[in-house]
């Protein structure tokens, strides 16, 4: 099973672009050689920092999305750790979150069909709040 | 006698006089303070009106709408988030203070 997980790092920002990308493929190959699946890659440029980290006011944030074990992730941790450019990091699990969101928007995709179809269909799924009023309303009337 | 017959009145009347301390300090405030201490409750959930599902740590300018000058979280009292969102929304601060998008304490 297959969890998904956002790293997001701070690399120095007196690093030059091309150390950054080796770094970067680097991370990269240790997630496909580890069997997991890269999704995506992000570097949102150099930011500003809330705070002094190891002395620097500036730092080059990139976002990865990994889809790995867990053993991987603590491997790719490890990594970072010891990756001297790499001044912070944070992992965030993410595949529960995103299953959250998916049966959310299935709730909300059905609701508004149901709005959308003028006869007023007997929903199997559990009644959201609009359809249970109403159906209690009828019983209560036969 | 007499005091089993009156020590039962005060005492039931104290449990009801206790619960509806709290529960009439609010309408009972404009008659007194007038402060902004109560109804406020008007307020709604910023979160659930505007239907937004995830609260990520990587948004910061939604973040910060929540976040005192000073860096501290803002309780939902006073920015009437409802209870599941405040927790989603404390998590995403605490998350973002750790890869510095937030301070932890700001404006020394």
């Amino acid at each position: 099973m297959q969890r998904i997980y956002e790293v997001m790092f701070i690399v120095r920002p007196d690093v030059a672009d091309e150390d950054l990308d080796k770094l970067i493929a680097g991370l990269e190959q240790t997630v496909t050689n580890g069997g997991g699946a890269l999704k995506s890659t992000e570097k949102l440029g150099r930011r500003k920092l809330a705070y002094l980290v190891r002395k620097f006011n500036e730092g080059n944030y990139v976002l990865l999305t990994v889809e790995a074990g867990g053993a991987l992730v603590a491997e790719l941790e490890r990594r970072l750790r010891v990756s001297e450019p790499v001044i912070k990091f944070i992992t965030v699990r993410m595949d529960e979150e995103d299953k959250r969101l998916a049966k959310v928007r299935a709730i909300r995709a059905t609701r508004k069909k149901l709005s959308a179809v003028p006869q007023q269909e007997a929903p199997a799924e559990p009644a959201p709040a609009p359809a249970a009023p109403a159906e209690t309303t009828t019983q209560a009337s036969a | 006698m007499p005091d089993e017959t009156t020590t039962p009145a005060p005492r039931s009347e104290a449990p009801a006089g206790r619960p509806s301390g709290p529960g009439g300090r609010g309408p009972g405030g404009p008659g007194g303070p007038g402060g902004r201490k109560f109804f406020r409750r008007k307020k709604v959930c910023k979160f659930c009106t505007e239907k937004i599902d995830a609260i990520s740590y990587r948004d910061v300018r939604l973040l910060q709408g929540f976040v005192a000058e000073r860096g501290k979280i803002v309780p939902r009292r006073l920015t009437g988030v409802c209870t599941t969102h405040q927790r989603r929304l404390t998590r995403a601060i605490k998350q973002a203070r750790n890869i510095a998008l937030l301070p932890f304490a700001a404006r020394f």
